[in-house]
């Protein structure tokens, strides 16, 4: 029994030959081609390449937002077949509803997640929901804007309500898809410091998608680097091999952070250097 | 090195001169300032009032317009009467709107209400079925495509051609005038509805796949919020058509109403009453529409 939840915890979130191709309106498009990929449970892992290769696709995969054309997804030990609370998702335009306050947004999750009975756990009561998201807007240091629409507040702030919102939910895996490439650097590099307290506190795995090299090897315990499409797949995996808590000025200096760091550039533009677009 | 502090040193000495002299230039500034925000001020005003004529003269102009071509067509045709007359009448019939002197001769008010009364049950029938069809339309691909090719068919066809069979099954003037107007308003709120429901963004129903939520969630806590201004431009189509329609309809069917009193009167050869009723109508259209616009207004979320 244990060493079964060993080999769970070791294979948390599992993807065993899938592929994805798209109909549209010029026919079958092969979008991933055989991605075999396993995550530890509570690694963070970044998929970078160039845009268009279909690193959004493995997650919204990983979501359940789309359903692979052959092969196989797992999450802690179950196949994955459609979306779910236990793999929420920070999407890249935060994708706050307008007409709701950030309180209202974050609380719409957690009502979801832990107003509704599931099994034998009770539901809980308005008020153990409320100090939830609290909690959770607390928890992004937000709680003075609370009640504002998003509408009202900066671009950094609303994605750090959308991570709120996931991380409310308290999912076994936070898929993050992009969640800091609308934002500007300043910001971005504050929500980046931020991001890996709240993922050492909460200890939960994470897949994030992005563009960033720099972003990719801070966060990530593992980068994975994927071929350009169509028929993408898994070109390299990186381990980042640096002790935590990370700080972003001494990694700067860090020899080896500055070798992972041209790892990633070489296999980007060298080896897979994307043709002129 | 002393040449370079001495420089400096000057450098210093420079800039505490240029700032004796900004400051100077400021407080001369500062004077001026004033006496331009006393013509400022008066300025505004002027700019203010100049603007609420530009805002005013253009559709005081039009009205105008419309009195002068008016008069000028009454002097050639004697039987039309000019705004002149129009307005003696009416300032006569409105002083007793509410009179009633047997079915067939109630006052102006009388009309007008029972009209309203009529767009009210009609619309508000429509409202009731349109609204949740259109939701089920846009939110459904099958029964989008199945029921496309009916709404096509049936919605350009003329609203009093449904007339006929309104009398057949109701066998009733009023229910069939009520049956005019539900199926001429309900078109615009399905189709605004559905259009709103199928424009409802990806990422917000990723939202709600990934945060699992219900139906009855999804409806009210995201297509409903994001539907309402759509929904509102149907509704104003919609009672703009069934104001519309419902002279057309009262002058086939008879009755109390607006549309009947406008035929009777023509049967009288009152051609101010027809053209008060003219003019009646259109201020109840606008009224309509501008109640119907603050109320989306409110209901906006941005």
């Amino acid at each position: 029994m244990e060493k079964v939840e060993k080999a769970n915890a070791e294979r948390y979130v599992q993807l065993e030959n899938v592929d994805m191709t798209f109909t549209t309106k010029k026919g079958a498009f092969n979008a991933l081609k055989k991605i075999n990929l396993s995550i530890k449970e509570g690694e963070f892992i970044s998929i970078i390449g160039h845009s268009g290769c279909g690193k959004s696709t493995v997650l919204n995969l990983i979501a359940g937002l789309l359903q692979p054309t052959e092969g196989l997804l797992f999450c802690a030990g179950r196949e994955i077949s459609g979306p779910g609370p236990e793999r929420a998702v920070v999407f890249q335009n935060h994708s706050l509803l307008p007409w709701l306050t950030c309180f209202e947004n974050v609380y719409l999750a957690v009502e979801r997640v832990f107003g509704s009975r599931h099994g034998s756990e009770t539901r809980e009561s308005k008020a153990q929901l409320e100090a939830r998201t609290h909690a959770a807007i607390e928890l992004v240091g937000l709680s003075h804007s609370k009640d504002k629409r998003p509408n009202e507040i900066s671009g950094g702030m609303k994605q750090r309500v959308g991570i709120a919102r996931a991380l409310a939910m308290e999912p076994k895996v936070l898929l993050l898809d992009e969640p800091f490439g609308a934002l500007d650097a300043l910001t971005r590099a504050n929500l980046q410091d931020e991001l890996m307290k709240i993922m050492a506190k909460s200890g939960c795995t994470a897949v994030m998608v992005t563009h960033d090299v720099d972003e990719a090897i801070l966060l990530s315990d593992r980068v994975v680097m994927m071929t350009n499409g169509p028929s993408a797949g898994i070109g390299e995996i990186l381990e980042v091999n640096l002790g935590r808590p990370r700080a972003r000025l001494a990694l700067a200096e860090d020899s080896d952070y500055n070798h992972l760091r041209s790892e990633v550039l070489r296999f980007l533009y060298e080896r897979h250097a994307q043709k002129a677009a | 090195m002393t040449a370079i502090s001495i420089s400096n040193g000057a450098a210093m000495a420079n800039t505490t001169s240029n700032q004796v002299t900004t400051k100077e230039v400021a407080s001369n500034n500062e004077v001026v300032a004033i006496n331009e925000v006393t013509k400022q001020e008066s300025s505004h005003i002027g700019l203010q009032v100049r603007s609420f004529f530009k805002w005013i003269l253009p559709p005081m102009f039009g009205i105008l317009m419309l009195l002068a071509i008016w008069t000028l067509i009454s002097h050639q045709t004697p039987s039309l009467p000019g705004p002149l007359k129009t307005w003696h009448s009416a300032v006569e019939l409105f002083s007793d709107p509410f009179y009633d002197h047997g079915p067939n001769d109630k006052g102006v008010g009388w009309n007008i209400l029972a009209s309203l009364q009529r767009v009210a049950l009609g619309f508000g029938l429509a409202a009731l079925v349109g609204i949740p069809m259109g939701f089920i339309i846009g939110r459904f691909e099958f029964v989008a495509r199945m029921c496309a090719p009916v709404i096509s068919l049936l919605r350009p066809v003329s609203p009093l051609a449904w007339l006929p069979i309104g009398l057949l099954v109701f066998k009733a003037a009023n229910p069939a005038a009520i049956w005019v107007i539900f199926i001429s308003a309900v078109w615009p709120m399905i189709i605004n509805t559905a259009v709103g429901v199928s424009k409802v963004p990806q990422d917000y129903m990723n939202v709600a796949k990934v945060l699992n939520l219900s139906e009855w969630k999804i409806v009210t806590k995201i297509l409903f919020p994001f539907v309402l201004p759509y929904m509102m431009t149907g509704v104003r189509l919609s009672i703009g058509v069934a104001w519309l329609v419902i002279v057309a309809a009262e002058m086939l069917t008879g009755g109390v109403g607006i549309g009947f009193w406008v035929w009777d009167e023509w049967n009288n050869l009152n051609v101010e009453h027809i053209i008060i009723a003219i003019f009646v109508v259109g201020i109840v259209g606008l009224l309509l529409e501008f109640v119907l616009t603050q109320i989306a207004k409110r209901f906006s979320y941005e």
